[in-house]
């Protein structure tokens, strides 16, 4: 099936070049942090976490999102979905190989990164992330596989991948649920101290992977033969609707506990996204239109009309989908660092080179969707046509 | 074409089998000449013991003079990187400058109201405001650190001492986010152009590992006193927490003390006499 990958247009080739050089860009400024160490990154001492691990986070949520065509599809029987199940399967896909790439990128020690097999510590979330993570990434390649090799050659998939599919269910849930349980757990970080950031994390994720997903069907749709159906897409975002929905009333939640209760170690993380602390408020305009963005992408989606305007369905999954990576992307990282458990104030932003590497990495998935996508599609219009 | 393959299997099946089987004789062979290469424990009479390893600073006996007493002498020997140091550019040409919020720190001086934050008091006395907290690892009984930490890099020792495998570090940084007390560092560059005087008694660390205080255990086992104890003037005392009639447990009891972030639950190990 993978021949298929090889035989596109000129567009085709124009984009996998541009993102083989991209990828390109990306490595070489790896390689000097390879050698350098992470030093050319905006982290320090009080904010040891940042942009490779926020986006790491966010991409989990995406990868999780694939679920939400999953499960109505196998789950409920609705055959409108038979058409883009694969789509949620191979997003989550892409977004797992960037997801393990940044999890790479950011360790001091990458050449050591099998000591987490070699010295398993079931006592470490971290531990518990790499087996769900991975379980995760090999029952979607299986299962994406499979069933496009099936319909490809108009047979039925093989039995065996239907409790692989059920079992994808409980994993795409359970990806997001450890992740922030690697937050969550620990005992000296006010802001993600709360029980609330897991089912938070999962409704961010279910909004903002659908989302994604219609915005790719309209790629699909303007430069293939291949239509999703625009009642898939329909679905998927009210689907999007009630999931940013809940994120926003999640945050509403964690807004009134840490305000009404009003302890320090809570509140000031919350001051600083929002209101900034002790003057430092660098990220205050980020998270308001972050906020800002899902609110008006939720009111659009909520009435019909204007959430049936084939024009405005993509801005408002554009908006929701930018609103919840600067939400769990930009703040939720190094809302917990700031300030530190010393109450220190130490801002943090990424450096060029660091943005560079994320960039490369964001090529490497779009590069991995890019060629699934092109056999889902390519499938599809065999068959279809 | 079955059977074929079939007796192909055996043969190589055959082989590795005679393969098995010879290993152990070479390896009988190998260790004849050579001997077995045994690990040995070898320890040493004077070590200094404890059920749990605990610390006593008294407050009220540091002043700014030995606060930064205590933090060089424990740098230094630790060869913990020195930011401000002026880089030798004929041993280490092409340095990069240097980020001073990436720096490496193992004890150091903090105000009242940074070390115990959740203490924090509009009408604290005078005197707090000027003291100086001497700030570490608190060697907790229930490390949060020690329960992040996936490949086990980050352990605690039956005596208490929570300590570090610098070479199974694989610089996750799991271990920062969740200590609660700001213990750690990450050596976010090569430390080495950073070191004045490199201690031949003590590991380097290289780029992309966490460290932190170790209590001196590489001291302890040689029977002497951690580098903060020797330096503090008589203001910090290790000792036995679990011995009723160690030195420190005698300052417990006569004394009033307090933990950092206790409500936490780590049962920090280091008490500070206020």
């Amino acid at each position: 099936m993978l021949e298929i990958a090889v035989k596109g247009n000129k567009n085709y080739w124009l984009w996998i070049i541009f993102l083989l050089i991209v990828i390109g860009i990306g490595s070489l400024a790896y390689l000097d942090q390879f050698f350098n160490g992470l030093m050319i990154t905006g982290m320090s001492r009080d904010v040891s976490w940042g942009f490779y691990i926020a986006n790491f986070t966010f991409l989990v949520g995406v990868a999780a999102g694939g679920v939400m065509v999953v499960i109505p599809y196998y789950l409920h029987d609705y055959e409108k979905f038979h058409r883009i199940t694969i789509l949620g399967e191979f997003l989550a896909v892409a977004s797992l190989v960037m997801c393990l790439l940044f999890i790479i990128v950011d360790l001091g020690q990458p050449v050591r990164m099998l000591n987490v097999l070699l010295y398993p510590s079931p006592k470490s979330m971290l531990f518990y992330d790499m087996l769900v993570l991975n379980g995760y990434l090999f029952l979607n390649i299986v299962i994406g596989w499979k069933v496009l090799e099936a319909e490809r050659n108009q047979v039925e998939p093989p039995a065996w991948t239907k409790p692989l599919i059920y079992l994808s269910i409980p994993f795409a849930i359970g990806i997001h649920t450890v992740t922030a349980y690697l937050y969550c757990g620990l005992p000296g970080r006010g802001f993600w101290l709360t029980a609330i950031l897991a089912p938070r994390f999962l409704a961010s994720a279910f909004a903002a992977g659908p989302a994604f997903l219609i915005i790719l069907c309209y790629i699909i749709r303007k430069f293939t033969k291949f239509d999703p159906g625009w009642e898939a897409m329909q679905t998927l975002s009210k689907i999007v609707c009630y999931a940013i929905i809940a994120n926003l009333f999640f945050f509403l939640c964690e807004v009134f506990v840490v305000y009404y209760s009003g302890i320090p170690g809570h509140k000031t993380h919350l001051q600083y996204l929002l209101f900034g602390y002790h003057g430092y408020n660098a990220l205050v305009p980020w998270m308001w239109s972050g906020f800002i963005m899902m609110g008006a992408g939720a009111v659009m989606l909520v009435i019909p009309k204007l959430r049936s305007n084939y024009v405005l369905l993509p801005v408002a999954c554009a908006m929701i989908f930018i609103g919840a990576w600067i939400d769990k992307g930009l703040g939720m990282i190094s809302g917990g660092f700031v300030p530190s458990p010393l109450h220190h104030v130490t801002e943090y932003a990424p450096t060029g080179q660091e943005i560079i590497i994320t960039l490369g990495v964001y090529a490497a998935g779009f590069l991995v969707l890019t060629i699934l996508y092109k056999l889902a599609t390519t499938v599809k219009e065999e068959v279809n046509g | 074409m079955m059977e074929k393959s079939r007796r192909r299997f055996l043969k190589v099946a055959g082989i590795a089998a005679i393969g098995l089987g010879a290993a152990p004789a070479m390896n009988f062979a190998a260790s004849d000449s050579h001997g077995l290469a045994k690990a040995v424990k070898n320890k040493n009479e004077n070590a200094l013991a404890a059920k749990r390893w605990g610390m006593v600073i008294d407050t009220g006996k540091l002043n700014d003079k030995v606060a930064k007493q205590i933090t060089n002498a424990c740098h230094i020997q630790h060869n913990v990187p020195d930011f401000t140091h002026e880089v030798d550019t004929e041993k280490f040409p092409d340095t990069r400058p240097v980020n001073h919020k990436q720096e490496v720190k193992w004890i150091w001086k903090e105000k009242f109201h940074y070390a115990f934050p959740d203490k924090e008091d509009e009408f604290l006395a005078e005197k707090f405001h000027h003291l100086p907290f001497m700030v570490l690892c608190n060697h907790c009984k229930n490390a949060p650190c020690v329960q992040a930490c996936p490949t086990q890099a980050t352990f605690s020792r039956e005596d208490g001492i929570v300590i570090m495998d610098f070479h199974r570090c694989i610089g996750c940084r799991f271990c920062m986010a969740a200590c609660p007390y700001g213990s750690r560092s990450f050596n976010y560059r090569d430390p080495r152009p950073f070191i004045a005087q490199t201690d031949p008694d003590f590991p380097t660390r290289s780029k992309g590992v966490v460290e932190k205080c170790n209590l001196c255990a590489e001291r302890l086992a040689k029977g002497e006193q951690p580098h903060c104890v020797e330096a503090s003037e008589g203001a910090i005392v290790v000792g036995d927490l679990e011995d009723p009639e160690s030195d420190i447990r005698k300052l417990l009891r006569e004394n009033y003390s307090i933990r950092r972030k206790q409500s936490l639950g780590t049962e920090p190990s280091v008490y500070y006499i206020v």
